[in-house]
């Protein structure tokens, strides 16, 4: 499964089409409020529909009741899983076997799409020109399968930020105002140079290292290239050997390690979790959903803190979308709901209930996204702060079938370099080189 | 019943049809009564057997010969391709490695450990029944949870053991970066849920010794440590060798302490504490997504396990032939369980 043992989430997305997405788009309608429509094609008897979710979508039973209350012929049993990994294989599992006991709504994460969508006709088209313009357009590109279907309704993303630690800043004599920081680290075209160059300054001053994790900042750098490892008109994936991109990334990253700007911890593991309360770095990689780990690891830990910058442009790590898979007795009543519940009023409650970052352009700029403030994070105003992150997102890189599996190749030879110190660098790259043309 | 076997009638005897159709239908019931109930009163078990595992041991051979994706289902026919992918990926050899090392400084130190709580539990204690009963809870302990407690003690930078060593001026052991460290801390986690179980099942056997062999030894002048190697070890070999398969095929199946070791739980950047069990999930739900793949390497590991359990059986049947004489009863356990 990837390496998303833990809540790890990772960006995915199918292919961009840039010339047939833009036009799809430039039709986008403006109106779409409403969710519900009475009329549309459903069954008269009650019929039962079945939404599995993991994690915590927000989606609470009296929102749910809701939906029951307009339509009165529809029960809505909602199924969450602990984890994305329990989802996840319970899923493909019974995809695999055709179909039988999947609900008739699955929720997916955006790592998952490389794989399902080799996969379109195991799930309802849910293309709907009436939702057009819905979300941000991106999002729906990740959805979109190389023959143009779209298998998932949106649901939340993950737009990035810096989060740091104002009282290490502070001692190290840095800026600890949010937006000092976001200049500090390069403001409006803030650059991952900018960013090192700042964590240069900051470990010559301070105990700490800059960031948590190599592997972390190797992730937020390879998704902002549009085609990392493999070629987007044929899906082959190209000779790790030769990508010059790749390997810049991998050296801009070793270089900072060897400064010291890393600590050297594997993200979500024992080390980076006791990490928080032991002053181990002093900036992380933000994505809107990162900021509830944050808090819960550090307990007792004032200081963190949001700054409105992310080097490189903008970045999206994880979210989710709702399918509806193509064995379901009810696929067109649950097409209807996928429709509803991803609809912006519902994403927006489900914001309120469980901070997930909504990707319909409508709930971002709802009155209850762009007021709300974190409190443990110094009353940042995170709503508009994270949207304002999402909208620096230009697009979904293109992201194959060899696309994890590669990635995975050059995370392990970071990790082997910053954490296990296991190899030097060069060494590492030639393992992750041979290691990826194996694979083939 | 058998007693009537004789008298089923010869064909075109005299007597008439119908009372011999009728006592020879009631005979054969009662022949078939005698020679099916038997296997019919054992039969669930084996049908049990032929369904949950024969029947997953024929069709894994199958899928190994395919093509056969995770979500694509069943592609070509491939022969051998399978097993010659799997074999040319030094990942694979690298985890073989593993779980042989990681199975030797589990099982060997297990057992030692094993019988000499055992030894001691045997002993007249207060409270025996409270003691026995403690060395078994790490067992009851599901052994994720375990995983994770363990996680933290042998964490690199802020574990406990680590935070130790530094107290009395050690360097910090590299429990995820050194293999062998690695090894060691996840064999750790294998004895402390396996020694207690283990104990409880040499304690077992340690009972059943004839106490007049004890009374014997020590008028002979036999030291505590004299009987325990010269009375106790030998009397429950059968045992020893039950354990010791046991301990085997569960030192060579190791999954959850390994995945749990670490937060991506793929043996880590290096694979260096990646078993053969693990690297079949890695193959199969990993980025392979390639079941065909799995199927070859669980056939491999089966044939390992086999030929591993034969090399077991052969050296363990010399101890246990080499000792004393009359241990029928025993040899035949011994048969039953290899």
């Amino acid at each position: 499964m990837l390496s998303s043992t833990r809540p790890t989430r990772r960006v995915a997305a199918r292919t961009l089409q840039a010339t047939a997405g833009a036009a799809v788009f430039a039709l986008a309608l403006t109106a779409c409020g409403g969710g519900s429509d009475e009329g549309s094609a459903e069954e008269d008897g009650p019929i039962t529909l079945k939404v599995a979710t993991f994690n915590d979508f927000g989606y609470t039973d009296e929102m749910l009741a809701e939906y029951t209350k307009e339509h009165p012929n529809v029960t809505v049993e909602h199924v969450k899983a602990a984890t994305t990994d329990d989802a996840r294989s319970n899923m493909t599992t019974k995809l695999a076997a055709g179909g039988e006991g999947l609900a008739d709504i699955e929720a997916i994460e955006v790592d998952w799409l490389p794989e399902l969508s080799q996969y379109p006709d195991l799930f309802t088209d849910l293309a709907d020109p009436e939702l057009d313009g819905r979300w941000v357009d991106w999002k729906v590109q990740q959805a979109t399968t190389a023959d143009g279907k779209i298998i998932g309704y949106g649901t939340d993303i993950g737009p990035e930020a810096i989060c740091y630690r104002a009282d290490l800043f502070e001692e190290a004599g840095l800026p600890t105002d949010r937006e000092e920081v976001a200049e500090l680290l390069g403001g409006e075209d803030s650059t991952w140079e900018d960013y090192f160059a700042a964590g240069r300054d900051f470990v010559k001053e301070s105990d700490a290292a800059w960031y948590d994790s190599s592997a972390g900042t190797f992730q937020g750098m390879i998704n902002q290239l549009p085609a990392a490892f493999e070629d987007p008109e044929t899906g082959e994936a190209k000779d790790l050997g030769d990508n010059a991109d790749v390997k810049a990334i991998y050296d801009e990253i070793v270089g900072s390690v060897d400064d010291d700007l890393s600590a050297g911890l594997e993200q979500w593991g024992d080390d980076w979790v006791a990490g928080f309360q032991n002053d181990a770095f002093a900036t992380m990689l933000c994505p809107a959903w990162m900021t509830g780990p944050i808090e819960q690891n550090s307990g007792g830990i004032e200081g963190w803190d949001v700054a409105d910058v992310f080097p490189g442009g903008g970045g999206n790590w994880g979210g989710s979308f709702l399918t509806v898979p193509a064995s379901g007795a009810h696929t067109e009543a649950a097409k209807e709901l996928a429709a509803w519940l991803t609809a912006p009023e519902q994403q927006t409650k489900a914001f309120e209930t469980s901070g997930t970052f909504p990707s319909q352009i409508e709930a971002q700029e709802s009155e209850a996204v762009q007021g709300f403030t974190n409190e443990f994070f110094n009353d940042a105003p995170v709503g508009q702060i994270f949207s304002t992150r999402a909208q620096a997102i230009e697009g979904a890189p293109y992201k194959g079938a060899h696309y994890f599996a590669i990635r995975d190749e050059v995370t392990n030879a970071l990790n082997r370099v910053d954490i296990t110190k296991s190899q030097d660098a060069e060494e590492s790259w030639n393992e992750a080189v041979e290691k990826a043309a194996a694979l083939g | 019943m058998a007693v009537l076997t004789p008298q089923r009638p010869a064909p075109g005897s005299g007597a008439p049809e119908r009372e011999s159709r009728r006592l020879g239908f009631s005979q054969r019931l009662g022949r078939w009564d005698v020679k099916l109930s038997p296997y019919l009163y054992i039969s669930p078990f084996f049908i049990l057997f032929a369904v949950t595992g024969l029947f997953p041991l024929a069709y894994t051979a199958y899928v190994s010969v395919h093509d056969w994706s995770l979500l694509g289902g069943q592609g070509e026919f491939v022969g051998l391709q399978n097993f010659s992918d799997v074999l040319a990926q030094p990942t694979f050899w690298k985890s073989l490695g593993n779980t042989l090392s990681i199975f030797v400084l589990s099982s060997v130190p297990q057992v030692i450990i094993a019988i000499t709580i055992a030894a001691l539990l045997d002993q007249n204690l207060r409270s025996a029944t409270f003691w026995r009963m403690g060395v078994l809870i790490p067992y009851v302990v599901a052994p994720v949870a375990v995983s994770m407690i363990f996680g933290r003690l042998f964490a690199d930078q802020y574990g406990l053991i680590n935070s130790m060593l530094g107290v009395i001026g050690m360097d910090p052991i590299a429990w995820h970066g050194d293999r062998l460290a690695s090894h060691v801390a996840i064999a750790s986690i294998v004895n402390y849920r396996w020694v207690g179980y283990n104990a409880l099942i040499f304690l077992a056997a340690m009972q059943a010794v004839p106490r007049e062999l004890y009374e014997a030894a020590v008028i002979d002048g036999a030291g505590r440590v004299r009987q325990f190697f010269s009375i106790t070890v030998p009397q429950i070999r059968a045992t020893i060798i039950f354990v010791v398969i046991t301990s085997t095929i569960g030192g060579l199946q190791i999954f959850d302490e390994v995945r749990m070791f670490d937060a991506t739980g793929l043996g880590g950047p290096d694979r260096n504490w990646m078993t053969t069990v693990l690297y079949l999930y890695d193959v199969a739900w990993g980025n392979q997504h390639s079941l065909g793949r799995a199927s070859a390497v669980a056939w491999m590991l089966f044939l390992l396990i086999v030929l591993i359990g034969v090399v077991n059986f052969l050296i363990t049947r010399q101890i246990s032939t080499s000792g004393a004489k009359s241990r029928p009863k025993r040899k035949s356990i011994t048969r039953g369980n290899a």
